[in-house]
């Protein structure tokens, strides 16, 4: 990530630059500055953020390499489930050595354990640690487990994909089944991970108790940022270069690419590997910003949606991504929070919590069909024109 | 009724006017009520009504004085049964629209992922769905059944009156149900229930495919023994469950089912008249027949449409919003720690008679009803309870039966008897 | 229907004119516990009804079970009808009636439990009544609750009984009742060993009640007593179970657990310590351990039970259980034809499960088999097929609203449903798809987009709240073949509907022109256009048809389920599944697909039946891994047409 790189990526560029202009808008605005920003509102823009950094990623494997996962959203949430652990560990720890100093007699390790297992797992009926619990005291630990598990799950995954040959179509269902199941499995209250209800109060951080929500919020979101503006930049160098016109080929005519000698494989595998990571990262950040994780937010849907937001905002131009997550995340919580004024019709009134999801189908329809660059597309329109 | 809608609307009017006068002195703002309930996704179909009661109910204070001599403003938001959105949809109640009490929520969930806020921010919820028990928040008011008030009130019902030997609990996968069928098994065993005649099965959300499931439950009865049911199932998947009973021919005589989570709107999306006799178990049924219950019913139809019904989590907010708007009159203020004192032991008449008061544990003790499913998809009650008071943490769980919540004297909503110490004052999330 | 009820009492020999209030008197003697019956004590106020020969009696009790006796605002009881605000009384004595407002009187509703005994005592008035129904009613009371005081009424009540049926259901019975009752050990014998071909649970449930047993336990095995089986601890039951059965009979002390050592010791402090330990180091087993074994040594506290003493405790008993029937002879007989009987029911529960199995493996099928038109055959993703079912169910719905007959609807809600989704399926295709043939990706989607829209704007016509679809009476209940094998008939005409369509479809691609044009276009488009085929007309109607199948499996699954506008949701990635691994472009393979997902799902859940999500989880995780090690699928084409 030398200069040339990023002069040689003007967009980049331009991109950071309005991050950081965008960062330091909403600093002035919220509760450490003027105080006209809602600290629920910086919470929904980190998260906007992290939604972005996903989005990236998955131009990166569907825009500029043409596999359209549709697990994507899967690694996200073991990104957040793995730093969930940690969270809910710690915290709930804290409550219960404060609660057992009280007694006259000091715990056992086996106590300690008993009584922590119970208060986190009691509520799925069970007191026992289950197994993947095991590093859930280490928070550099559970960091790692961020970035390995979800690797190791792509790796596997793309390695038994990718070696078979499973392609196009094929490979997006499969990448739904995948998803499909790891929300199955976790529904279910075996699986150690408290079933439905998921990890819960990850806004609580602990060690820092006193802090006020506003000033963490705040953390989160730079912390958001700067992960936004690394992943870019990442990505921006993948897709450069000669890696980035082999992935674009890929992408274009895989056969060919092949005979040209190239080990297709490895660079489907790798581009499918760190996106997922990238991924996770993005997850690890939004859930201690959203305070709960549970088994729905993987759902295959969301990871529909992830697909949505890129092909909305432009495939194949990073920025693209970011606009269309960006953009159509908003505009749907502003429309389904009842923002949208309702339209009366004289005979009915079209209300957009009711309505919304038919305009997005619609309009989803129509991007496909007519616009196939998406936002990013109008964007390129309107900067090329005036050179 | 007609009469009856324009008298009570011109009586309301001349107590508006009259109280109009005092409102404009001390009202700069109106008190603000939030209502938290899922309008879009999929409990929608369940809260929606939820927040038409509340609406009602404001409205009706509003028509009889409103309170402090203050209009009240229902301030509604939409987290559309996205968990996460529950949480941030309560931070912008209680920071934004700054509102004095909460009323919302609907599934386990939803609520574990508001209370970290509401805690944070010394919030008020009212919850009114029947759940599961085993929490206490400083910050809520539990005005839905406990399992002490539906769960285990129906299954004496089945060991006493019908005489069942051995148990199928079969639930959907979810926390409810499975705290719930804990609970159970525990309380079965107490009471000479063998282990092994106690079958547990957990189905996913919808669940569709019931042949086996039917089938071997209706094996348990291999052995001579009186076979029950107790459903927690959820939802949907109610319909092809009653469906495949309906189908193999078990009737409420052979082995009887009684649901926790199945009231009127449930069995309109399915031909009753097989499944007569079955039973449900809540603390009210449209069907209860009391002057409370007739008014508010008719003032229900009046404001929600001729075709609505009325089902046991209205009748908690019913009870929630009144005893609320007494408490802060007692306490002359909206502020949140007042209001909370003057809720304990508050009174109010529950719509199937007798009273309601509010526990320092923030549990309501109310009557449990048990109904039989009749043709007409209504329920006709056989049996109710004398109020019987809700418990936070279930006796019948060895690390719970040492807890105890008191937020009166003890100032804990989760204090060990035993080591006479209060384990934490946050609620488990 | 007070007509009947009178005529009926004339039939039970009974006169009006004659009669005082006996039955009136008698009950109001009791009134506290006929207004509100328990299942426990109920029994007194029937003992003294049937005891007390009043021709009436029958008729209340029929009455009070069926929940219409009222009780009067003075206490008396009424036989009553609701009519509007008033009710039309008939005096429980003479009949008379008479109509009341029904302020004030109060309807008794006496629960399951209590109408399931009132149920046994009316078997002795219903028996021999010349009322069919009656004397099944009869029968099936006796078969709820038997009883040996009902053994000889039943006997007597063959030889007369003139419906063969019931006739045969008696003889059963009475059956089941000798292997319990019969006084003759003989005539034990026999009835249990006829049961050993019977599968039924109810004959199941004569043989495990002859066979039930308690535990027990003593220094040396009895031998005066019927001895089930002896139990090893440690093999049999784990060592704690059996040393808790020593403590409940005062045998030996209990263990001492972590909790009694913990209290005693924070019991026991003296001067920061207990024993020579300091309470700052009791944060270990060990050192509890050790300061309890000090205090017990002292005698503050009972002597620590250990495993030692636990295992030294039960070897001095033998644990063992007794059969409740004293007699070998008669349990001997039980247990072989218990034996012989449950060899029966497991193979019958196979049975059982491979018909569960076929019949969810059709139903994948039948969700799938339009999807492997329009996927397999065209090459079409096509996310909105879930909708399309959705719709041929809400068509369905739609249709019972208008027309009352259940069945008249099905015959026309299936045509209908095929109509609407074949046009939707038409329009989609016209309107979309066309556009995006060389872009299969975005037609993923783009359908998808479909798919949200139509879901939500089900929502918004219909509600979400579940759509009763209710199939016609001759499709209610089940073919039962005995107790152990049956399923429902919804299922098998899902299971005939999906053969038909298996067979249709094959016709329509094998055996007609235009199944000929579909597959020269999926071939080769160019080379088809050139002869003279439309290809634009053949995907249309393809994709048409397709559609069109899913809106008749729609209806038929919203008879067996449910009608919502999330159904379609739950069955898309089952369905492109059961199309992926039955190998795309192949009807054999849609149904090999089908079939593999439903025994496999089946299976799992047979290995694991408390848990129905762990099933589907590993179903899906197998097939995603079948996939990997056989991408084309189980049928997969060969040459030119399997190219990509």
């Amino acid at each position: 990530m030398n200069k040339s790189f990023l002069i040689r990526n003007p967009s980049t560029l331009w991109f950071l630059l309005g991050l950081s202009i965008f960062t330091i808008v909403v600093t002035i605005l919220s509760d450490a500055g003027l105080g006209i920003m809602s600290t629920s509102f910086v919470k929904t823009l980190g998260k906007t953020l992290c939604l972005c950094l996903i989005a990236v990623a998955m131009d990166v494997v569907w825009g500029y390499c043409g596999i359209l996962s549709l697990g994507h959203f899967a690694f996200f949430g073991i990104g957040g489930y793995a730093v969930g652990m940690w969270l809910m560990y710690a915290r709930t720890e804290g409550i219960v050595l404060d609660s057992l100093a009280t007694q006259t007699i000091p715990p056992t390790a086996q106590e300690i354990t008993d009584a922590i297992g119970n208060q986190i797992f009691g509520v799925v009926g069970s007191s026992e640690f289950p197994v993947i619990w095991a590093f859930s005291d280490s928070l550099f630990l559970q960091l790692l487990m961020v970035v390995l598990v979800p690797g190791l799950l792509a790796l596997v995954f793309g390695w038994l994909a990718f070696r078979s040959r499973v392609t196009g179509v094929y490979l997006s269902i499969l990448t739904q089944a995948m998803t499909l199941a790891l929300a199955l499995y976790l529904f279910q209250n075996d699986s150690g991970l408290r079933g439905n209800n998921g990890l819960s109060g990850l806004q609580n951080i602990p060690g820092f108790e006193d802090t006020p929500q506003s000033t963490i919020s705040l953390a989160f979101f730079y912390a958001s940022a700067l992960a936004v503006a690394l992943g870019y930049v990442l990505f921006a160098w993948v897709t450069s270069g000669k890696m980035g016109s082999v992935i674009k080929a890929i992408r274009d005519n895989e056969s060919r690419v092949r005979f040209l000698g190239y080990h297709v494989e490895s660079y489907k595998l790798f581009v499918f590997t760190i996106t997922a990571v990238v991924a996770a990262i993005a997850g690890a950040l939004y859930y201690p910003q959203a305070g709960i994780i549970n088994p729905a937010e993987i759902a295959p849907i969301a990871s529909i949606y992830l697909a949505v937001w890129v092909a909305i905002g432009g495939r194949g131009r990073l920025y693209g991504a970011v606009i269309g997550a960006a953009f159509v995340s908003l505009l749907s919580s502003w429309f389904t929070g009842g923002g949208a004024p309702a339209i009366p019709l004289g005979f009915y009134t079209i209300q957009w919590t009711d309505w919304w999801l038919v305009l997005l189908g619609v309009s989803f329809v129509a991007v496909t069909l007519y616009a196939p660059k998406g936002i990013g597309g109008l964007f390129d329109y309107l900067v090329r024109k005036p050179s | 009724m007609k009469f009856n809608k324009s008298l009570s609307a011109s009586i309301f009017a001349g107590l508006l006017a009259s109280t109009s006068m005092a409102a404009a002195q001390d009202c700069a703002e109106p008190i603000k009520v939030g209502v938290l309930h899922s309008l879009s996704g999929s409990m929608a179909i369940s809260e929606t009504t939820l927040k038409d009661a509340m609406l009602m109910l404001v409205k009706q204070q509003n028509a009889a004085g409103g309170l402090l001599g203050c209009e009240i403003e229902a301030v509604v938001v939409d987290p559309a049964s996205d968990w996460p959105l529950f949480a941030e949809k309560a931070r912008e109640l209680l920071t934004v629209s700054e509102v004095d009490v909460i009323f919302g929520n609907w599934t386990s969930v939803s609520r574990k992922s508001v209370l970290p806020v509401i805690e944070e921010l010394n919030g008020l919820l009212f919850y009114p769905v029947q759940y599961e028990g085993e929490e206490s928040s400083r910050n809520v008011f539990y005005t839905g059944a406990a399992p002490n008030q539906q769960a285990i009130p129906a299954t004496d019902y089945f060991l006493e009156e019908l005489g069942v030997e051995k148990f199928a609990l079969l639930g959907t996968d979810y926390v409810y149900p499975r705290t719930t069928n804990n609970i159970l098994e525990a309380y079965l065993i107490d009471n000479g229930i063998a282990e092994e005649d106690i079958f547990v099965n957990y189905t996913p959300f919808g669940h569709s495919d019931w042949a086996t499931i039917v089938a071997d439950v209706v094996a348990l009865g291999e052995d001579g023994k009186q076979v029950g049911v107790i459903s927690t199932i959820n939802g949907d998947a109610n319909i092809g469950f009653y469906k495949e009973l309906a189908a193999a021919g078990v009737s409420a005589d052979d082995i009887p089912v009684v649901a926790f989570s199945v009231g009127e709107e449930e069995l309109s999306g399915l031909d009753t008249s097989n499944l007569v006799g079955h039973l449900a178990a809540w603390n009210y049924f449209q069907s209860a027949e009391s002057d409370a219950n007739t008014d508010f019913i008719a003032a229900w139809k009046a404001f929600a449409g001729e075709d609505r019904v009325t089902n046991d989590p209205m009748e908690a907010h019913y009870i929630g919003f009144n005893m609320w708007v007494n408490a802060v009159e007692a306490a002359g203020t909206t502020d949140v720690d007042a209001v909370r004192d003057a809720m304990y032991g508050q009174e109010f008449p529950n719509l199937t008679g007798g009273t309601a008061v509010m526990l320092p544990n923030h549990h309501l003790a109310k009557p449990v009803l048990i109904g039989e499913i009749q043709a007409d998809g209504q329920f006709d009650i056989i049996s109710q309870t004398e109020e019987v008071p809700g418990d936070a943490w279930t006796d019948f769980l060895p690390e719970s039966a040492v807890l105890k919540s008191d937020w009166q004297e003890l100032g804990c909503g989760m204090y060990n008897v035993e080591t006479e110490s209060c384990v934490q004052l946050t609620s488990n999330y | 229907m007070p007509r009947v009820l009178i005529l009926l009492a004339l039939l039970l020999g009974f006169s009006p004119a004659v009669q005082a209030q006996e039955l009136q008197n008698l009950l109001q003697t009791h009134a506290e516990e006929v207004a509100k019956p328990g299942r426990r004590t109920v029994g007194t106020v029937l003992d003294d009804l049937a005891s007390s020969g009043i021709p009436q009696v029958a008729t209340f009790l029929e009455e009070w079970q069926d929940k219409s006796v009222w009780q009067s605002p003075e206490g008396l009881f009424f036989i009553a009808d609701e009519d509007g605000d008033s009710l039309i009384l008939t005096d429980i004595d003479s009949g008379v009636e008479t109509t009341a407002p029904s302020d004030g009187f109060t309807q008794l509703k006496p629960n399951g439990g209590v109408r399931r005994v009132i149920g046994t005592a009316l078997v002795q008035f219903q028996l021999m009544d010349p009322d069919l129904n009656r004397r099944t009613t009869a029968v099936a009371s006796i078969a709820r609750r038997p009883e040996a005081s009902q053994l000889s009424p039943l006997l007597g009540s063959i030889d007369g009984e003139e419906d063969s049926t019931l006739k045969a259901r008696k003889i059963q019975l009475a059956n089941f009742l000798s292997a319990s009752f019969a006084e003759d050990t003989a005539d034990r014998i026999a009835a249990i060993n006829s049961l050993s071909t019977d599968v039924s649970v109810e004959a199941r449930a004569v043989l495990n009640q002859i066979l039930t047993t308690s535990p027990a336990l003593a220094e040396e095995l009895p031998t005066d007593v019927n001895i089930a089986r002896v139990l090893n601890p440690g093999a049999d039951m784990s060592l704690d179970a059996a040393y808790e059965l020593l403590v409940a009979d005062d045998l030996a002390a209990p263990r001492t657990d972590a909790d009694t050592i913990k209290a005693a010791l924070a019991s026991n402090i003296i001067n920061g310590r207990v024993g020579d330990v300091p309470v700052a180091q009791l944060g270990t087993t060990a050192n509890r351990n050790r300061a309890y074994a000090q205090l017990a040594h002292s005698g503050t506290v009972p002597p620590m039970v250990t495993e030692t003493d636990r295992d030294a405790a039960l070897a001095k008993y033998t644990f063992f259980e007794i059969y409740n029937e004293a007699d070998p002879a008669i349990t001997d007989a039980a247990k072989a034809a218990l034996a012989s009987v449950e060899t029966r029911v497991a193979v019958g529960q196979s049975a059982d499960l491979a018909l569960d199995a076929l019949s969810l493996a059709s139903i994948y099928f039948l969700a799938a088999i339009g999807l492997a038109i329009t996927f397999g055959v065209m090459g079409v993703i096509n996310m909105a097929h879930g909708e399309f079912i959705m719709m041929g169910a809400y068509t369905g719905y739609v249709v019972q609203l208008f027309i009352p007959s259940y069945t008249l609807s099905i015959i026309i809600a299936l045509p209908l449903a095929f109509a609407v989704t074949f046009a939707a399926g038409v329009a989609m295709e016209r309107l979309v798809i066309r556009h995006l043939y060389h872009r299969p990706l975005e037609t993923l989607l783009a359908t998808f987009g479909i798919s949200i829209a139509l879901q939500q704007l089900a929502k918004n016509i219909f509600g979400t709240q579940a759509r009763p679809l209710t199939s016609p009476a001759w499709l209610d209940g089940a073919w039962v073949f005995n107790d152990v094998v049956q399923i429902s008939y919804i299922r098998i005409a899902i299971f005939v509907l999906a053969v038909i369509f298996l067979f249709l479809i094959l016709f329509v691609l094998k055996r007609t022109r235009l199944g000929l044009e579909v597959r020269a276009v999926t071939q080769n488009p160019g080379m088809a256009a050139s002869m003279g085929i439309n290809p634009d007309r053949i995907n249309m109607l393809t994709f048409g048809l397709g559609s069109g199948i899913a809106g008749i499996a729609g209806v038929a699954i919203g008879l067996y389920a449910k009608v919502t506008s999330e159904m379609g949701a739950d069955y898309i990635v089952q369905s492109f599944m059961t199309v992926v691994v039955g190998g795309v472009g192949n009807v054999w393979g849609t149904l090999a697909g089908a079939s593999l997902i439903g025994f496999l799902q089946k299976g799992i859940e047979w290995l694991n039946p408390s848990n129905t999500l762990a099933a589907q989880t590993y179903m899906i995780l197998f097939i995603i891994l079948f996939i990997q090690f056989r991408p084309k699928g189980i049928v997969a084409l060969k040459g030119r047409a399997a190219a990509d």
